[in-house]
């Protein structure tokens, strides 16, 4: 296994009578874009705060490359963030920004310059080394937060929703800029999003928190396609969720009694002759020609639809649920379903999840 | 009526309290600077720039001027001293602003409040109440006689170092709510970004916290700088009259001395040294404002 650049164990926050975590453990590993994404108010922010020194853990502790950080101040851990509003110093050039950190460790002056040079060169911003920051456009200072923050080479790189206070367009743009830092630097970056998307797209690991826990930590996939509990299938993505009877649990497998019949496929956590809800996503759900061969075909009938370009989302009333559908549009003008026809449909059993909770 | 006669007479209030608050007196005042003693007291209209002369030279036996330093020695400690009271008041003011700024919210009108509580008592009242603690006999000298650490520390009243601690008390009010002011506004995440890029407490409160609340500082020691070149009460009370400051000298003229425009001249001097000040402060702050 590779090294554990952050050990959080058994970390709890209060503030007040709210808590804010109820004790979560997890490792972070060196060179790992490592993504923490939940609601807000779910904890996420609050745990980076605690790793760059903002907060202290009411219990538990948090190590960072096997020492405990738990009462160093902000200014003695090398873990630097980049924050929401990026923080950029208005009074200083970017140069001054960017240097204020070697600064402080007390580098050599001429080591220092050659830092930033290089710095701004990675982020492709040379040629504004003396403007400030109230001169430059979102994504320019986004950029330079990255460099400042970079500078030192810290031990890990945290960041606090980023992109939030960029628009559409840039926030892809910058997606896979931060992806090819992360990967050019080899710095540990700890991300954190409410932005299902951007976890998805970014990281390497997402560790899922929801109400103060963590609901599950798992690769892109993982958490997408084998959800660990309902909240995470529900969070991440769209998803259909039917009642579940589960009659058999086998293997990791069960084989439940829905809505659209007898299904067997993989679960989490299901128990015989407890109720259980399936999970079936829309896209794994084929409609007419697109439903996939030797699977059960059901007749339903579409109750409305939404045009979104490459997809078609409709709803389509089966056997008494209304289940949510997304076509693609495989071919261009495809002649879209009206509302009230009759449609088949169709899905694999394995694309399915049984989850127990 | 149109719109820009409206404008124009809609403003005469204005300048009507402006006409006879402001410039008639200061007009007055200049005018009286011109004039000539009077035999008897009082003074005689006139066109004369002898009182101004007279800041910087002296009439002697025989009647040639000759320079004397006496009123620019005024002069020069008036300025020393009222940009001491500023440093001294800025170098308290941004701690207690910042400590303010830092407290929880419902804490802050009540210390605001207690910052402004002495301007509730009059002037001379709070003044007088440092003679009491300065003075022989006084709370300094009695506690330190009490713990027996001194036996006798000579007079603390009616010394330079007098004067400055009730300039500096009388006035730090007017520095720590505009230091406040923009402590308040300054957005935490930036002295979270400092401790985070390694910058110590001394750091931070240098390089981001100082820099970021300049403009309230400047705000600051205009209204500390100003009111200290015309302090009365101050070298009267604490300094005992012994040494002058243009506050006093000017009273002096006027009470004392009997001589009207001399007193007059030296207001005026006071004047253009305030304006000659403010000036320079809002070109830095233009400066400023161009490049930030």
């Amino acid at each position: 296994m590779r090294n554990k650049a952050i050990e959080v164990r058994d970390v709890a926050k209060s503030f007040g009578s709210f808590q804010a975590l109820k004790g979560v453990s997890f490792d972070i590993y060196d060179n790992e874009f490592f993504t923490m994404l939940g609601p807000s108010g779910c904890g996420k922010t609050t745990l980076l705060r605690m790793i760059a020194g903002f907060e202290a853990p009411t219990s538990g502790s948090i190590r960072l490359h096997g020492r405990d950080i738990g009462a160093e101040p902000p200014h003695k851990r090398r873990v630097n963030t980049v924050f929401q509003s990026y923080a950029l110093f208005p009074h200083m050039t970017l140069e001054a920004n960017i240097a204020f950190a070697l600064e402080n460790l007390g580098w050599k002056r001429d080591r220092i310059r050659a830092r930033v040079a290089q710095m701004l060169e990675l982020v492709h911003m040379s040629q504004f080394a003396n403007r400030r920051p109230a001169q430059l456009s979102g994504g320019q200072r986004q950029r330079i937060a990255l460099a400042r923050a970079l500078a030192s080479e810290p031990e890990v790189l945290l960041l606090d929703e980023p992109l939030s206070a960029l628009d559409l367009k840039l926030r892809q743009a910058m997606r896979d800029e931060l992806r090819e830092l992360q990967r050019a630097t080899g710095i540990t970056f700890i991300f954190v999003t409410h932005d299902q998307e951007e976890a998805l797209d970014m990281s390497d690991r997402i560790c899922v928190l929801g109400a103060g826990e963590v609901q599950q930590i798992g690769t892109p996939g993982e958490v997408y396609e084998d959800p660990e509990n309902r909240f995470v299938a529900d969070f991440i993505g769209e998803t259909n969720f039917l009642p579940a009877e589960v009659i058999g649990v086998e293997d990791g497998r069960a084989t439940v009694r829905t809505p659209l019949g007898l299904v067997n496929t993989y679960q989490k956590g299901a128990r015989v002759g407890a109720s259980a809800t399936l999970s079936l996503r829309p896209e794994k759900i084929g409609l007419d020609e697109q439903v996939p061969e030797g699977v059960e075909r059901l007749r339903g009938v579409v109750s409305s639809r939404n045009y979104m370009g490459g997809y078609t989302h409709y709803t389509i009333a089966v056997n008494g649920v209304e289940l949510r559908v997304s076509k693609r549009n495989a071919v261009s003008h495809s002649a879209s379903l009206e509302p009230g026809r009759a449609v088949e449909l169709g899905f694999r059993p394995d694309s399915a999840r049984v989850l127990g909770q | 009526m149109r719109l820009r006669d409206f404008r124009l007479w809609g403003l005469a209030p204005a300048w009507a309290i402006m006409a006879l608050t402001l410039i008639l007196p200061i007009g007055i005042v200049l005018l009286v600077s011109l004039a000539t003693r009077g035999a008897y007291g009082g003074f005689d209209w006139g066109l004369s720039f002898d009182s101004y002369a007279k800041i910087l030279f002296e009439e002697d036996w025989d009647g040639n001027l000759a320079f004397t330093p006496q009123y620019l020695l005024i002069i020069g400690r008036t300025l020393w001293l009222a940009t001491l009271t500023t440093l001294i008041c800025a170098a308290l003011a941004l701690p207690a602003a910042y400590t303010i700024a830092q407290a929880p919210g419902r804490w802050k009108p009540v210390l605001i409040y207690l910052v402004t509580l002495p301007f509730w008592v009059s002037m001379i009242v709070r003044v007088y109440a440092w003679i009491i603690i300065l003075g022989n006999d006084g709370v300094i000298e009695k506690t330190l006689r009490g713990l027996g650490l001194v036996t006798d520390i000579g007079s603390l009243l009616f010394t330079d170092g007098a004067m400055l601690v009730g300039l500096v008390y009388s006035y730090i009010p007017l520095m720590i709510l505009p230091v406040f002011a923009s402590i308040e506004k300054l957005d935490g995440s930036l002295i979270e970004a400092s401790h985070d890029l390694y910058g110590s407490r001394w750091v931070t409160a240098r390089r981001v916290i100082l820099p970021l609340s300049l403009p309230g500082v400047m705000a600051g020691a205009v209204l500390v700088f100003v009111p200290c070149l015309g302090a009365v009460l101050e070298p009267i009370l604490l300094g005992g009259g012994k040494t002058m400051l243009m506050g006093n000298l000017i009273q002096t003229q006027f009470g004392g001395g009997r001589n009207w425009p001399f007193g007059a001249a030296i207001a005026v001097t006071l004047m253009v040294l305030v304006m000659i000040f403010l000036m320079l402060n809002a070109l830095r702050a233009r400066k400023g404002a161009a490049h930030g």
